[in-house]
C-alpha cells in the first residue's frame, strides 16, 4: 500500500533517480559502509489510520480521564476551564505547522501573537518585559537563578524551603553543573552576600501566601535579586509580583489555558526589569516598521541567542513554545480583566469552602493558618494513601499525598472546575473513613 | 481585515469572550487588602471579536499546511491530521501527572513502549523522553557526559570538542554544563578534519558532539576512525539528532559508534513545530550512559507500567515527564509507519535533496558536490558576486508563495541555502521550486533590483531590525493604545 505521505509514484521517482545519475535509490547512500545501512527493526506492523485510532484510543481509555472524577489534585498542574475558542485557534495549522518566524515576513501571524502574549504577560504580573516562553515553570526558574548569577557575578543561589520541591531540583540540575551552588534557606535565615539571587514562591508549594516584604527587603540588603514564581490564575485577584519589587517574575502558564496531558507541553512563563532584558534567556519579538513604514514584528535582541551568540549566548533555549504561549495570550484575551478575576474569586471561595468543611471532620485539620489562594495543606487522621485509595473508588481523586515532607497531609486544590456537588461528596466519604 | 491593530485597540469596558461557571458556595472571608491587586488591565473584547482577530493573524502565517517549507536542518514535513485527532482524546488531556500510576497505565504503557522503539530505532539501550526541545536534550546529553566522567572519577575532563558546522545551540548547551568549547574544522570535502581531532582529542576532552549526517546535508564516511580515536582517548561520541531523518530505519546510529544521541520529535518523527515549540527532545544512550539518565523513566514490572529513577540519575532537567502530548503523536507515526515505512520515509527524503540538488547545481554554486543525504547546502556566492545576498534570494522566494531554505547556516559556507525538502513533498513540487530558484538565479543577473527589494508580495516588507533593537517595542501598555 503506497504511504499517504509520500506523494511521489514510483514513475516519478525513477525519473528523478534517472536526473540525478543513478539506478537505484540504495546508491544515494553509498557513503554509508555496506555493514551499517541495512539495519533491520523490530517494530510493532504499521496501522492503518482507522487501526491507529482504535489502537490509540485503547490506550487512552486505560487513563482515568479526570473529566469523569472529581479531581482536587493541583501542586503545580491545574485543572481550569478553558473555553472552546482557545482550541480552535491553536488548532489552525497555519500557526502549529509554522516553524520558528525566521523569515518574519512570512510569520506575522506568530509574531504578532506572541508580541500580544509577551504584553499580556506583562500586564497580568506587573512586570515591564516578557519573553516569549520557556519550556515550563521548572526551567524558566532555574534559567532565572542562572541570569541573577550572571547579572550579580555571584555564584550562589538561594531558594526557599517552601518552594515546590521537584522544582528545586531542577534548579539544582541546572544550577550544579554550571559549577555554581543552590543553597536551600529556611524563612528566618539571613541571606549572605555572596547570593545572587532569593527565589521564593508566591503563593507557596503549600498553597499559603509567604509574607513577601521581607524577603524583598533581605534579598535587595543583600544586593541579590529577587525571583518569585507566581500562580499566574492567583493573578486575577492578588498582587501582582511587579508591585512588590520582584525582580525577575516566572510561573508556570499551564493553568492559563493549557490542558494538564500528564504533564506537558507546557510553557514557562518568564519575566524581569526592562533594565535586565540583554542578559535574558529565550526569545523576544518586537515591534517595527517595514520599508513602507508599516508596522510588524521581528524577532528581536537576537545577540542573546545560541544561533548568533553560540557559546556567549545567554542560554541554549531555542524553542519558545510558541503554540503554548498562542493558548495564553487567546486565553488572556478570551478572559479579559473580568473574566480573570471571576476565575480566580471562583477558585478562592470554593477551596475555602472546602478547606472549612474538611477541618469540621473529626480528625481533619488544616496545617497552616496563612491565607491562602486555591491549594491548602489537610492533616489527616489515617494515611493519605489509604484515603486516596477509598476516594477513587468513589470516582475522586484527591490530593498529593505530602506526607514524606509534613505527616499524614494532604494537599488539596480546589479550581472552579469543582463543583459545590463535588466537594460535599468529597466531605462526605472523608467522614467515613 | 486590517491586521494593523491590537487587542487593546478592539477593548471596550464590560465586555467579554466566554462565559464562566456560577458561584455555588457561599463566598468565604476575603484575605487582608494588602495581598490584594488593585487594578488589573486587560483587554475585554467578544468572542466574535477575538475569533475574527486570531483568525485574521493565522493567515498572515506560513506553514507546512500552507506549501513548501526547505527549512534545513528543521525537517519540516507534513504533519499527520489523525495524529492532532488522536493527540487531544481527553483520555489524553485530562490525564493530571500526580494521579496514581494504576489510573494512567495507558500513558505510562505508551511512553514505555515510546522509550523503546527509539531506542531500537536508534540502536542504543536506554531512552528517556523528559527533555522538552532538541537544545533540552543537548543539555541533558551533555549532563550525563558530565555525570560519567565525574562517577569514573576522572575530574581532568573539562571540554567538548565540536565541529565548525555544528548548530550553535550546541556550544551554547556545553557552557550550559560548565564545559569549555573547542572547535575540529572540516576538511576540503566537508567532513571533520581528522588530523586536527587527533591533535586536539586528548584527555582533558569530555567528548565529541557530532551531527550525522553533518550539517552540510553529508555523510562522514570517517566516522567509525572518528569514534575509535575518541573512544580510545577516553572520551565519549554524542549525536545532535537533528539530521536522523536520513537514517530513519536504515541506520542506527548507535552501531556507528554514538554513545548518545538527542532526538527531536518535532522533526523526524513528525509532531509539528508549533511555530517554534512545543517539541520534544529525547536523548537515548547506550548501556555505559543508561545510569544516567534524567528522573524518570517507565518501566514495566509484572504487566505493570511505572516509574522509576536510573541509579546514578543526573536529576530533574524538567518538572514532571516531558512533553507527552508530543510524545503520543511520534508513537502515532511510529506504529502507523512500522519499520519499512520509516526506511521508505528516509530513502524518500534523501531521494529529494539529491534532486534538488542536481535540478539546481547549475544555477548555485554547490560546494560539496557529493551525494547528499537528506538535505543539500548551496552558496549564493555567485549572485553575490552581482551584489545580490542571500538574504535576498530568501526574500524573492516568498514573492513566489515559497517559504526559504535556511539562510547563512552552516557557518563554514558562505551564503549558504541550507535546503531539506522532506519525503513528503511531490516531484511536482519539487519541480516549482527548482523554477522559482532558477527565475530567481536569472533575475539576480537581469534585474537585481527586485530581489533587493523584495519580498513584495508578503503583508509586510522587508522589516527593520535595527530599529527594533535600537528602540526596543517588546509590548503594549493598556493605557497606551496602539495607532
Amino acid at each position: 500500500m503506497p504511504s499517504p505521505y509520500l506523494p511521489n509514484t514510483d514513475a516519478e521517482r525513477n525519473a528523478m533517480l534517472q536526473e540525478i545519475g543513478v539506478s537505484s535509490v540504495e546508491e544515494l547512500f553509498h557513503d554509508i559502509p555496506e555493514r551499517f545501512r541495512h539495519a533491520r527493526l523490530k517494530l510493532p506492523t504499521p496501522l492503518s489510520e482507522f487501526e491507529l485510532k482504535e489502537e490509540l484510543s485503547r490506550l487512552a481509555n486505560l487513563n482515568a480521564n479526570l473529566d469523569n472524577y472529581a479531581c482536587f489534585l493541583g501542586a503545580g498542574c491545574y485543572r481550569h476551564f478553558i473555553p472552546s475558542v482557545v482550541g480552535h485557534i491553536t488548532g489552525r495549522s497555519e500557526f502549529y505547522t509554522a516553524y520558528t518566524p525566521y523569515q518574519a515576513e512570512a510569520s506575522q501571524g506568530t509574531l504578532q501573537a506572541t508580541y500580544e502574549y509577551q504584553s499580556l504577560v506583562c500586564q497580568l504580573t506587573g512586570m515591564e518585559v516578557s519573553n516569549a516562553g520557556m519550556y515550563d515553570g521548572s526551567t524558566a526558574t532555574a534559567e532565572a537563578a542562572i541570569m541573577a548569577c550572571i547579572i550579580t557575578k555571584r555564584g550562589k543561589a538561594a531558594v526557599l524551603n517552601t518552594v515546590n520541591p521537584t522544582y528545586r531540583e531542577v534548579i539544582d540540575t541546572y544550577v550544579r553543573n554550571r559549577n555554581l551552588t543552590l543553597e536551600t534557606i529556611e524563612s528566618n535565615s539571613n541571606l549572605s552576600s555572596d547570593c545572587a539571587c532569593l527565589i521564593v514562591q508566591q503563593p507557596n508549594f503549600f498553597g499559603h501566601f509567604e509574607g513577601i516584604e521581607p524577603y524583598v527587603q533581605k534579598a535587595h540588603d543583600a544586593g541579590a535579586l529577587l525571583i518569585v514564581i507566581v500562580d499566574p490564575i492567583s493573578l486575577g485577584m492578588f498582587k501582582p509580583p511587579g508591585d512588590y519589587g520582584a525582580d525577575i517574575a516566572v510561573a508556570e502558564g499551564q493553568p492559563l489555558g493549557i490542558p494538564t496531558s500528564f504533564g506537558g507541553p507546557y510553557l514557562g512563563i518568564f519575566t524581569c526589569r526592562q533594565e535586565y532584558v540583554r542578559q535574558m534567556p529565550g526569545r523576544l519579538v518586537g515591534k517595527t516598521v517595514d520599508v513602507n513604514g508599516k508596522p510588524g514584528y521581528v524577532m528581536t535582541i537576537v545577540t542573546r541567542e545560541q544561533y548568533i551568540r553560540r557559546e556567549r549566548a545567554t542560554s541554549n533555549i531555542c524553542t519558545s513554545e510558541a503554540l503554548m504561549a498562542l493558548a495564553v495570550a487567546v486565553y488572556l484575551g478570551t478572559l479579559g480583566k473580568r473574566g480573570l478575576r471571576q476565575v480566580a474569586e471562583l477558585c478562592y471561595h470554593k477551596a475555602h469552602y472546602a478547606a472549612e468543611e474538611i477541618s469540621k471532620l473529626k480528625g481533619y485539620s488544616l496545617a497552616f493558618q496563612q491565607p491562602f489562594f486555591k491549594e491548602f495543606v489537610i492533616r489527616c487522621p489515617i494515611a493519605p494513601h489509604q484515603i486516596n485509595k477509598a476516594l477513587f473508588h468513589e470516582s475522586i481523586v484527591g490530593g498529593l499525598d505530602i506526607s514524606h515532607l509534613i505527616d499524614n497531609s494532604m494537599l488539596f486544590c480546589v479550581t472552579e472546575v469543582n463543583t459545590k456537588q463535588q466537594i460535599d461528596r468529597l466531605v462526605e466519604i472523608l467522614g467515613t473513613l | 481585515m486590517s491586521r494593523n491593530y491590537l487587542l487593546p485597540d478592539i477593548s471596550r469596558p464590560g465586555k467579554i469572550g466566554c462565559s464562566l461557571p456560577h458561584l455555588d458556595v457561599p463566598p468565604a472571608e476575603l484575605p487582608p487588602k494588602g495581598l490584594l491587586r488593585r487594578e488589573l488591565e486587560l483587554p475585554e473584547v467578544s468572542e466574535t471579536e477575538l475569533v475574527r482577530y486570531f483568525t485574521a493573524l493565522s493567515k498572515f502565517n506560513y506553514g507546512v499546511d500552507t506549501g513548501f517549507y526547505p527549512l534545513g536542518s528543521c525537517t519540516m514535513k507534513y504533519n499527520p491530521k489523525c495524529h492532532e485527532d488522536i493527540a487531544s482524546l481527553s483520555g489524553f488531556t485530562s490525564i493530571h501527572p500526580y494521579q496514581s500510576e494504576e489510573s494512567a497505565q495507558g500513558a505510562l504503557q505508551l511512553m514505555c513502549e515510546l522509550q523503546e522503539y527509539l531506542a531500537e530505532i536508534t540502536g542504543m539501550s536506554g531512552t528517556s523522553l523528559v527533555p522538552m526541545a532538541g537544545a533540552h536534550g543537548e543539555l541533558t546529553g551533555l549532563l550525563m557526559v558530565k555525570a560519567y566522567h565525574q562517577d569514573r572519577g576522572d575530574k581532568a575532563r573539562k571540554k567538548i570538542l565540536l565541529t565548525d558546522s555544528s548548530h550553535g545551540t550546541n556550544p551554547a548547551s556545553a557552557v550550559m554544563c560548565g564545559f569549555k568549547v573547542d572547535t575540529v574544522p572540516s576538511d576540503n570535502e566537508g567532513n571533520l578534519d581528522l588530523k586536527s581531532l587527533e591533535s586536539m582529542m586528548n584527555e582533558e576532552v569530555a567528548a565529541l558532539i557530532l551531527t550525522m549526517p553533518t550539517t552540510l546535508g553529508l555523510f562522514d564516511p570517517q566516522i567509525i576512525e572518528i569514534s575509535q580515536l575518541v573512544h580510545d582517548r577516553g572520551g565519549l561520541l554524542g549525536g545532535d539528532g537533528a539530521n536522523l531523518n536520513a537514517f530513519l530505519g536504515r541506520v542506527k546510529i548507535g552501531e556507528l559508534g554514538y554513545d548518545y544521541v538527542q532526538l527531536n520529535l518535532h522533526k523526524t518523527f513528525s509532531t509539528p513545530h508549533g511555530g517554534g515549540g512545543p517539541g520534544s527532545g529525547p536523548v537515548c544512550a547506550k548501556k555505559n550512559l543508561t545510569d544516567f539518565l534524567p528522573s524518570p523513566l517507565v518501566t514495566k514490572d509484572n504487566k505493570k507500567h511505572m516509574f522509576i529513577s536510573p541509579a546514578k540519575s543526573i536529576g530533574r532537567v524538567g518538572n514532571f515527564y516531558g512533553n507527552f502530548g508530543v510524545m503520543v503523536k511520534a508513537y502515532a507515526y511510529i506504529r502507523s509507519l512500522g519499520a519499512e515505512g520509516l526506511k521508505e520515509a528516509s530513502e524518500n527524503a534523501v531521494l529529494n535533496a539529491n534532486y534538488l540538488k542536481e535540478k539546481l547545481k547549475a544555477y548555485y554554486y554547490l560546494p560539496y558536490d557529493r551525494t547528499c543525504m537528506h538535505e543539500v547546502v548551496f552558496s549564493g556566492k555567485r549572485q553575490k558576486a552581482k551584489g545580490v545576498s542571500t538574504l535576498d534570494i530568501a526574500k524573492r522566494l516568498l514573492d513566489y508563495g515559497l517559504h526559504p531554505p535556511t539562510v547563512y547556516f552552516p557557518l563554514i559556507v558562505s551564503e549558504a541555502l541550507m535546503t531539506e525538502p522532506t519525503e513528503t513533498e511531490s516531484k511536482g513540487t519539487l519541480d516549482a521550486y527548482v523554477n522559482a530558484m532558477k527565475e530567481i538565479a536569472r533575475e539576480a543577473t537581469e534585474n537585481p533590483e527586485i530581489l533587493h527589494t523584495a519580498p513584495h508580495n508578503t503583508p509586510v516588507r522587508r522589516l527593520d531590525d535595527v530599529r527594533a533593537v535600537r528602540q526596543p517595542d517588546l509590548r503594549w501598555h493598556m493605557s497606551k493604545k496602539s495607532s
